[in-house]
């Protein structure tokens, strides 16, 4: 148990006649070492979710414990929450100030009180984890490629060393082989850090790909939670929802309708490889014996 | 938090202020404007009181809202006030050392804030009920003969309304860096004065480079429409005069006459 969610809401603009209440009684335990999916139309509140993760927003109801402590009452170091759990917001290439990529992504660690040189290890290293070759260190972020300055801002936060990663639609507006990229680095991270990672994603494909865990938000309030597998199953409620099932979902149900006893609950290409397979073995057999 | 800022004031809503014509609104409110000024005497106050309350009225927005706006010049209302007693000579009524008051500074304090706390209803009940668009919207069309003197009315205006239109885009760009920079272990609040100047650069650089993005982005997407300034340019929601405008006018002519005759009579 490392972050816990207890009964939290939130409205936006309170007591003025643009009041919106963007979260509705949600309660969450994010345990270490997870690697977690939330998904959800625009507007469903999981922008407004994972703010409150890292005390940018203060709920205007319910608690939010980190280690079993509640991080809203008056002592409560945020800053320092604020370096173990580490959010990285859409576009974060927005984000850049500095005149080089290497001072850029120093500016975490030395906000957390290292020496310039202890921050131009850990920068040195997380630009190393995102994939950012060194002879761009040196130059200025805003002559960088769209994929690279989201890389660059991904480490800038990666070299706080959080032991929870957040990411807001990483992979926004980049193309198929630089979410690859990006997203298999994210799952190392995962692997060899044993970081607990939180990603918000729009495509389902990349959730059934990494995440463990999917959080479905609808309307402010979670309605799935559980592993990709099961709330696939929901593939209807979902569209319901303005969301979808990976495609793999649709194509295997299809071919159970047409008679293929394949199993409809895979999530990924591989996984639905295998069982078209066996399930066409299976079919080839039983031909044969009908023959015999 | 910065989202809860509001600039321009317009407070939505049907009533019949609302549905008048921007410029009808902007001439009305220059006309009260000038007989605040015009008015001198106890009984042109209350006929300005009563136009200002039935105004109020018609407008059907919260009062609270109305006098929200004198918060912002409270300190100016102090300030006119006690200079305007101190200062004024005259029929001294009170005296300490070099510190005096006199009747005139008591009746001119009165006077100037009266005039001051009008002058801001006024103001607030047009920017109320009227958007910040149809605002310039009648600007333009009002200011349109000065096109005969080459000054570019159509290019101001629509620098104006790009303008409105940008202020909350870039507060919530504000707020977003704000906030990715605070994620990113930034503290706006802590240190002296030049600490905290030195703590904005992670905010304004980016904020900055935003904006020019989105100038840059805005200027294109207007040139691919061939957007070429105000000659021949149509309207989609173009200005008529109604009959409600008609009498609002006649209101206005009397309320006007009113304080002229008041001003010329000296009642």
């Amino acid at each position: 148990m490392s972050l816990e969610l207890k009964q939290v809401s939130y409205s936006y603009s309170v007591g003025t006649s643009y009041e919106v209440q963007a979260l509705k009684n949600i309660s969450l335990t994010i345990n270490e070492g997870e690697f977690i999916g939330v998904i959800g139309h625009t507007g469903s509140g999981k922008s407004t979710l994972i703010q409150h993760l890292n005390a940018l927003i203060r709920p205007t109801e319910g608690t939010i414990l980190y280690k079993g402590e509640d991080i809203w009452t008056e002592n409560y170091d945020r800053r320092s929450l604020r370096h173990e759990v580490g959010l990285v917001f859409q576009y974060p290439e927005h984000q850049l100030f500095e005149s080089d990529v290497l001072s850029d992504v120093c500016f975490g660690p030395i906000n957390q009180g290292l020496t310039r040189e202890e921050a131009e290890k850990q920068a040195k290293k997380a630009l190393a984890q995102t994939g950012v070759a060194e002879e761009v260190f040196s130059q200025s972020p805003f002559s960088l490629s769209g994929g690279q300055k989201k890389r660059v801002a991904i480490a800038g936060v990666l070299a706080m060393n959080p032991k929870i990663l957040i990411l807001d639609e990483p992979t926004a507006g980049l193309d198929p082989k630089g979410r690859d990229d990006i997203l298999d680095q994210i799952a190392l991270l995962h692997k060899e850090r044993g970081i607990t990672i939180i990603l918000v994603s729009h495509s389902m494909e990349d959730i059934a790909k990494y995440v463990g865990r999917l959080i479905v938000m609808n309307h402010g309030s979670v309605v799935y939670d559980d592993t990709p597998r099961e709330v696939f199953r929901h593939y209807k409620e979902l569209e319901g929802m303005g969301l979808s099932a990976p495609q793999i979902t649709y194509i295997m149900h299809t071919l159970h309708e047409k008679g293929l006893p394949v199993d409809t609950s895979v999530t990924t290409v591989e996984e639905a490889k295998e069982s078209i397979l066996k399930a066409l073995a299976l079919r080839k057999k039983t031909d044969r014996g009908d023959g015999l | 938090m910065i989202r809860d800022i509001t600039i321009g004031q317009y407070y939505p809503g049907k009533s019949i202020l609302h549905k008048l014509d921007p410029r009808t609104k902007l001439i009305g409110t220059l006309i009260f404007i000038v007989s605040v000024f015009l008015f001198h005497s106890v009984p042109g106050y209350l006929v300005a009181t009563a136009f200002l309350a039935a105004m109020i009225y018609l407008s059907k927005v919260p009062v609270r809202f109305i006098f929200k706006g004198l918060r912002a010049i409270f300190f100016i209302l102090l300030f006119t006030a006690v200079f305007n007693i101190l200062l004024t000579p005259g029929k001294v009524l009170w005296q300490w050392k070099f510190l005096r008051v006199t009747e005139e500074g008591l009746i001119l304090a009165a006077r100037m804030a009266v005039r001051l706390v009008y002058l801001v209803i006024g103001s607030s009940i047009m920017t109320l009920t009227t958007s910040p668009n149809q605002l310039t919207n009648a600007m333009e069309r009002l200011l349109r003969p000065l096109n005969k003197i080459h000054i570019p009315v159509h290019e101001i205006a629509m620098m104006m309304s790009i303008a409105l239109r940008f202020i909350p885009i870039l507060l919530e760009e504000t707020d977003k860096i704000m906030k990715a920079q605070i994620a990113r272990g930034a503290d706006f609040e802590k240190g002296n004065i030049f600490q905290k100047a030195k703590n904005m650069v992670p905010l304004l650089v980016p904020l900055f480079i935003s904006a020019f993005r989105r100038a840059n982005d805005l200027a294109m997407a207007m040139e691919a429409r061939c957007y070429h300034g105000g000659e021949n340019r149509t309207q989609m929601k173009p200005l008529h005069y109604h009959r409600k405008d008609l009498i609002a006018f006649l209101v206005l002519l009397v309320y006007f006459v009113i304080a002229l005759l008041s001003r010329i009579f000296g009642i």
